[in-house]
């Protein structure tokens, strides 16, 4: 999950002049080399996209590894790159919930349990499956709000790493806007989903290669792990800045306004399931693997590479509460006394330990990191849009080769609605905060709503759309409270203690329990489907195919238990 | 449809020709060292970090180098 909470206040009219660093000569090669690359990959994969299920869904060809690769890179843009290591910086260790209990348990679940049934339906897209199990309302519902916020939230990604750039490098926002952009316009338009997986795969290495030795130099710095937890301590006076579930017990005992209720059933049950299980951006590129095994094995591989994240994102803002000689503030602080903000926290460590070369490495994972996101975006946005919004209810019967020319021209149309989103936040800032609250609207219900459908045979097509309604109307309402009447926050968070954090993970718990509620509810006093209909979409229904497995070390189960042993073992390591 | 290159071979190019700037630089910083000062460059990582993407990508540059199709 992106977040954009630290950079969200960061405005363009007030930045200051200077910048934090000069790239060199080598600095700029290393960039422009990695633009050659992901521009060339687009142009060498263009013949290979010339059907539809080439160029939405690459092929249905990817291996296990690519798939899973690409299903963690699509997620790990520069603003969860960046925003993450700011957070830290605000909040500590807990940031790290974001990467295994909200993200571990959900991408486990989508590989083991939910994943045969979106291979086996043959969807091209998640809004696709609700046509299947539901019909066309809960399709264009979904598609309509997927399609619409997708985009929308590629633009203000591309502001805000604009931004970034413009900060720490001096480069023009103009500049930083177009020129990505069009290099990922091309890419995907090109190649379509298979140049995107394809580049996002490198760009997954590049993010590893370029922002690696900023935790490996600052542990040698801080000199080692117990020394940091104990300097971390006494630099900020306090020591639940180090642990990740001790400091849970109550809202106002842990620096983020939260309990553990919230971070288990909100973040770790709703949200996370909800992204990690239903958002199309990541659930596209399990899509694309070449059988079931590889789309099941994906996202459990995609964990074990989640969970190595924090080590590259967490630990450079847990490395800057120790190492650093000043401290970080908020942005409106930062512009006042012309010092840093957390929002630069990254960008501020590898300036710190990477010389020249290795700092154009750093610059290009940033860069790649934001590549790898916008693609995500793109891809999705055109594959939603062409199957379930205009083959769906615009243009049913055309060719294939007209769907392909679609997909090729939302991919740009969504490139230029992207740019135009981002000058528009540049104008008006407060934008983008309400934009990144539409988002969460949409996820929590619709998690709710898939996985009713999946798991049981009685929901029916009118309650999915009344269910998936009542519950994106109720994290809006909820949200809408809070700004109103600030107090209802105790509320919805059930605690006079919760923080804005808070307020986000129990408002999708809610919106989700709702979701639930009427689905039964409305699905009690209509008429189910016929079981005959709900082959392969439904749990039970009729058996899976098995799979090419034939060793114990193959299967899928095997690597999700040792995954979840693994998790289960480092969450009580940093207790 | 034409065979397709694998993304590893594309990611052992990257990886080798990135490691070799990177050592290269490296090594002649020992001897012009850089106007931008690091914490801990006496360590010389861009040697050895370049040194070990070199090999990386040098790997899997040759592991997936494409193969002449045999009949």
């Amino acid at each position: 999950m992106i977040n954009l909470l630290a950079l969200s206040t960061l405005h363009a009219t007030a930045l200051p002049e200077q910048k934090l660093v000069d790239l060199t000569a080598v600095d700029v090669l290393i960039i422009a080399i990695y633009f050659a690359v992901v521009i060339f990959i687009g142009f060498y994969l263009k013949g290979a996209a010339n059907t539809s299920e080439e160029f939405f869904m690459a092929g249905r060809e990817m291996t296990a590894w690519i798939a899973g690769l690409s299903f963690v890179s699509a997620n790990l843009g520069s603003l969860e790159l960046m925003g993450w290591a700011a957070a830290t910086y605000q909040y500590g260790i807990l940031a790290m919930h974001w990467y295994w209990i909200g993200a571990i348990p959900a991408m486990l679940f989508l590989g083991i349990v939910m994943m045969p049934f979106y291979y086996i339906s043959r969807t091209n897209s998640v809004p696709g499956y609700l046509h299947l199990r539901y019909g066309d309302g809960a399709r264009a519902l979904s598609a309509v709000s997927f399609a619409f916020m997708t985009i929308l939230m590629s633009g203000i990604n591309m502001y805000s790493m604009a931004l970034v750039m413009k900060v720490v490098l001096g480069w023009d926002l103009n500049f930083s806007i177009w020129v990505s952009s069009i290099t990922v316009a091309l890419y995907v338009a090109l190649g379509g989903l298979r140049s995107a997986i394809f580049n996002e795969v490198l760009q997954f290495l590049l993010i590893w290669a370029g922002a690696m030795l900023v935790p490996v130099l600052g542990l040698i710095e801080a000199h080692g792990w117990v020394n940091l937890r104990n300097q971390i301590a006494v630099n900020l006076g306090r020591n639940d800045y180090v642990h990740m579930w001790s400091t849970l017990g109550s809202f106002n005992t842990n620096p983020m306004g939260i309990n553990w209720f919230g971070i288990v059933f909100g973040l770790g049950f709703v949200v996370a399931f909800g992204y990690w299980t239903t958002d199309f951006l990541v659930v596209q590129r399990v899509l694309a693997a070449d059988n079931l095994r590889s789309a099941r094995m994906a996202p459990i591989i995609g964990a074990a590479f989640k969970m190595a994240v924090p080590f590259i994102v967490i630990l450079p803002g847990l490395l800057a509460l120790s190492v650093l000689p000043y401290h970080l503030m908020p942005e409106a602080g930062a512009l006042a006394t012309g010092g840093h903000s957390y929002n630069e926290v990254l960008p501020l460590m590898m300036v710190r330990y990477l010389g020249p070369g290795l700092l154009g490495l750093g610059v290009t994972a940033l860069i790649a990191g934001f590549m790898s996101g916008m693609a995500g975006n793109v891809s999705a946005f055109s594959t939603v849009w062409t199957y379930d919004i205009y083959g769906a209810f615009i243009n049913k019967r055309a060719t294939d080769s007209h769907y392909v020319k679609m997909g090729r021209a939302c991919t740009l149309i969504g490139v230029l609605v992207s740019i135009g989103t981002a000058y528009l936040v540049q104008h008006a800032a407060s934008i983008m905060d309400y934009v990144q609250q539409l988002f969460s609207f949409f996820i929590a219900p619709l998690f709710g709503t898939v996985i009713l459908g999946m798991l049981w045979k009685r929901a029916t097509k009118a309650g999915g759309f009344w269910g998936l309604l009542a519950g994106t109307v109720t994290s809006i309402g909820l949200f809408v409270a809070v700004r109103l009447h600030p107090d209802a926050l105790r509320y919805v968070a059930l605690s006079p203690d919760a923080r804005p954090m808070a307020e986000t993970l129990y408002r999708a718990l809610w919106s989700w329990l709702a979701c639930v509620a009427v689905t039964v509810f409305v699905s009690l006093l209509t008429l189910p489907k016929p079981v005959s209909e709900l082959e392969g979409l439904v749990y039970g229904i009729s058996p899976l195919p098995k799979e090419s497995a034939s060793h114990w070390h193959q299967r899928p189960i095997v690597w999700a238990a040792i995954v979840g042993i693994i998790f289960i073992g480092l969450n009580i390591l940093f207790w | 449809m034409r065979r397709i290159l694998s993304i590893w071979f594309f990611a052992g190019v990257l990886f080798s020709i990135y490691g070799l700037m990177i050592l290269t630089n490296g090594v002649w910083e020992v001897w012009h060292p850089p106007a931008h000062h690091t914490v801990l460059e006496d360590l010389h990582s861009s040697i050895w970090w370049g040194a070990i993407l070199f090999v990386i990508g040098l790997g899997y540059l040759i592991g997936f180098f494409p193969k002449s199709k045999t009949p």
